[in-house]
């Protein structure tokens, strides 16, 4: 074979490999992001139904209810509360009144089927995500006084 | 004072670095032997200041000096000698200076053991990671000294975060951080080559056992922080593709393809551009990892803003850092050559497919790192790249790169036969083709993944035992580099058994359990004795006792514990964790559930967990492999250089 050749041949299987695996990569990426939505987006009927999504706030204080291995709870971010159910084990920083993370669906309801609890590192750490909702509500909140 | 001891010695590190930076490349810009030389003196009197500077900031830990801001921030006078000691990296502006030292030890370290060299290519070398060191040690005098002061000073500290007080969290950071920072030397060499325009063997001789050295900690970091968060972190799991987790994995990847692509420079002279840009990329993607998990811009952009001056030193760092280099490359590469020729069948195009994956495969974490941030910085809202999207893209880029695996050792440089690699690796193909299908049966369910994965790494295993059996029947013995290369490959393999079977097979029960209650799983049965409370030194836990069986033969009690911190009140899961060869059983505590009735149950998580202390195993033995690839004996013959003749 000729080098040229050989240099084509290189040229074209790396291309293509590389748009193949740009193919799989961004196929992937495209179903497997989670959406975040704040409590208030979700009552105001913005979250999607059928697909996996994030909500965010605080977890509100006297809310917890448990039932054996199902844990029921209140997400809030001050302005709107939603009812979150989730079945399992909660991480060690699941606290009333700290805030927290769910990836889940939600349900015919209106409740939130928990599929993953988060809530982590460090006892003062603040989940971006939760401070953003409850950051969001704050600035409704004040809006709505000014009007 | 002592404080004030190590900030100054940290501010003279400075100067020093300063003058390793630019001393030596003046030296031979003037061909003056002297001011060349000087950038090893600037080296070693620059790793004795960090060292003092250390050794200062240690000893304010362990003399609970809580005046000092950073001490009050990560300790606690009840906290165990030991963990006082690791808290010193437990926060953001020690691992920095942890960093720093780590870079002047590997300085340190080529300016002792660099006789052979060149004294214009070691004047390079030792002012590039200079001028890495400056830009390191300007960023924490300026923006992250752990040394300020803390004015009235505090009554006690705020401790360590409980997750972290743990032996693991003593060696992994510092073996992680050897391995970032080691790619500072290979980036180094490969920068001085640009300057220089030399780069040829001997050059990859050079340069080759540094990077496997720096490959080897990172292995073993990777590892250890995966070890680390399957016991601590409660849940079972050993890998979350969490955006921390991608930062160390990233430079891996591209750390593995340029210790192959070496090879080819080593052996061939070909490569050479694209070795370059490769120690560029994994060192930049070091540089990244560092920076992201510490400034804390990935867990949230919002960590960016509190701290401006970190953020905007960093990414100006990173812009000089990889922009230089790239500027440098399109400059200088074409100067460098593209060195020896080879067939499209050959051993060197099977080493670019294996880079070209694990390119790509770096590539493919890194956006799935940063496209949150991206996203989120951009005001377009926030979202999370799930696991299954790492999952996704990973297994059918790793499919063939673990076949190639195979391959590759097999086949010859510059042109190989197809039809003797058939011959020659045909019945390993078939081994592997029956141990891929029949193995699943042994373990119940048939899965096609489960099969595929067995089947390759099978294949490895033969195909590498075949290799051995060739190499000792032609030529009797083989270097410790060729014994290296094939353990390394074998804990790939071992590595690769590990994940499939634990993922093909693991069973995992979360259940309410009263004292006396059981739970079975994967043919063990679980029963709950109690759960009593105990002290420990800095918290109070509550301790279960768990009794594991077999067959109705009693095998072991264990004791989980659910811990809480007296100083942060945090609760804190430990694990028990029953190993063994073929399985762990895994308990762990999750909360009281049954005070309404007055029971004392507990919710209880189980798992079952086949195989899995192979996947540390896996990387142990690549770890060891590398080990020995830099113990062969040719990188220690001196002066002998060669100039790109096939070996």
């Amino acid at each position: 074979m000729k080098s040229r050749h050989k240099r084509i041949a290189l040229i074209v299987g790396g291309l293509a490999s590389l748009g193949v695996a740009a193919y799989f990569v961004l196929n992937a990426l495209n179903s497997n992001i989670a959406l975040f939505y704040t409590p208030t987006q979700v009552l105001a009927g913005e979250a999607p139904r059928e697909r996996t999504f994030r909500v965010g706030g605080l977890v509100k204080v006297g809310s917890v209810q448990r039932n054996d291995m199902t844990i029921r709870f209140v997400v809030t971010d001050t302005a709107k509360d939603l009812p979150v159910a989730f079945t399992g084990i909660l991480p060690d920083l699941f606290k009333e009144g700290k805030g927290v993370v769910a990836q889940g669906k939600l349900a015919a309801d209106g409740q939130f089927a928990a599929s993953e609890v988060l809530a982590k590192h460090d006892e003062n750490y603040m989940p971006p995500e939760a401070q953003h909702a409850v950051d969001q509500a704050g600035k409704t909140a004040k809006t709505l006084k000014l009007k | 004072m002592i404080p004030e001891i190590g900030l100054f010695a940290l501010c003279l590190a400075l100067f020093f670095a300063a003058v390793q930076g630019v001393v030596p490349l003046v030296g031979v810009g003037r061909n003056s032997a002297s001011l060349m030389s000087l950038g090893r003196s600037a080296a070693q009197g620059q790793w004795l200041l960090i060292a003092i500077a250390f050794g200062c900031l240690t000893y304010a830990f362990v003399a609970n000096d809580f005046s000092v801001a950073y001490v009050a921030e990560h300790s606690n006078s009840a906290l165990p000698l030991a963990y006082r000691v690791a808290a010193v990296w437990g926060g953001h502006e020690g691992s920095l200076l942890l960093w720093a030292l780590m870079l002047a030890s590997w300085t340190l370290a080529v300016s002792l053991l660099s006789r052979a060299l060149p004294e214009a290519m070691v004047a390079r070398v030792m002012a590039v990671l200079g001028l890495v060191s400056f830009g390191f040690l300007l960023f924490i005098v300026t923006t992250s000294s752990p040394f300020e002061r803390l004015l009235p000073a505090a009554a006690d500290g705020r401790d360590l975060n409980p997750l972290l007080q743990d032996p693991g969290l003593v060696i992994h950071p510092p073996m992680l951080y050897m391995g970032y920072v080691g790619f500072s030397v290979a980036f180094a060499f490969a920068i001085a080559a640009l300057l220089s325009g030399q780069l040829d063997a001997a050059w990859a001789r050079w340069s080759r056992p540094w990077t496997t050295t720096a490959w080897v900690f990172l292995t073993l970091g990777v590892g250890l922080g995966s070890g680390w968060a399957y016991y601590t972190l409660g849940w079972g799991g050993w890998w979350f593709w969490d955006p921390v987790e991608n930062a160390s994995f990233m430079p891996w990847l591209v750390g593995t393809a340029l210790v192959h692509s070496l090879a080819v420079t080593e052996k061939r002279g070909a490569f050479k551009n694209w070795t370059v840009l490769l120690a560029i990329g994994a060192f930049s993607l070091s540089l990244l990892g560092t920076f992201l998990v510490r400034s804390g811009v990935l867990t949230s952009v919002h960590a960016f803003a509190s701290d401006p001056r970190r953020g905007i030193f960093i990414l100006l760092f990173l812009a000089v850092v990889i922009g230089a280099s790239l500027f440098l490359f399109a400059w200088r590469a074409p100067k460098v050559g593209l060195g020896g020729r080879f067939a499209l069948i050959s051993r060197e195009t099977l080493l670019l497919v294996n880079n070209v994956l694990l390119v790509v495969a770096a590539g493919s974490v890194l956006l799935g790192t940063l496209y949150p941030l991206f996203i989120d910085a951009l005001g377009l809202g926030k979202l999370s790249v799930g696991p299954p999207y790492f999952q996704t893209v990973f297994v059918p880029l790793m499919v063939p790169l673990l076949f190639l695996i195979g391959l590759g050792p097999s086949a010859r440089w510059k042109e190989a036969s197809v039809s003797d690699l058939k011959v020659r690796l045909g019945w390993a193909f078939g081994l592997a083709l029956i141990a891929g299908v029949g193995l699943p049966f042994l373990f119940g369910n048939w899965s096609p993944m489960v099969a595929l994965s067995l089947l390759l790494a099978t294949w490895i295993l033969a195909a590498t035992v075949v290799d051995i059996r060739h190499r000792l029947k032609s030529a009797g013995r083989a270097p410790a580099s060729f014994w290296g290369m094939h353990l390394a490959h074998v804990g790939i393999a071992v590595f690769v058994i590990g994940v499939t079977l634990v993922k093909g097979y693991e069973s995992e029960k979360d259940v309410r359990m009263a004292p006396g209650d059981t739970v079975h799983v994967g043919g063990y049965s679980v029963r709950l004795i109690g759960v009593k409370e105990a002290m420990g030194p800095n918290y109070r836990a509550m301790v279960g006792e768990v009794e594991l069986s077999e067959g109705g033969r009693v095998l072991r009690s264990l004791h989980p514990e659910k811990r809480n911190y007296f100083s942060s009140q945090m609760p804190m899961t430990e694990a028990a964790i029953d190993t063994g060869i073929f399985r762990d059983v895994y308990v762990s505590l999750g909360e009281p559930v049954g005070e309404a009735d007055g029971s004392g149950a507990w919710s209880v998580r189980v798992h079952h967990k086949p195989f899995v202390d192979w996947i540390w195993a896996g990387c142990f033995l690549m770890a060891l492999g590398g080990v020995l690839a830099v113990a062969d004996r040719r990188y220690r013959l001196k002066g002998k250089s060669n100039n790109g003749n096939p070996s």
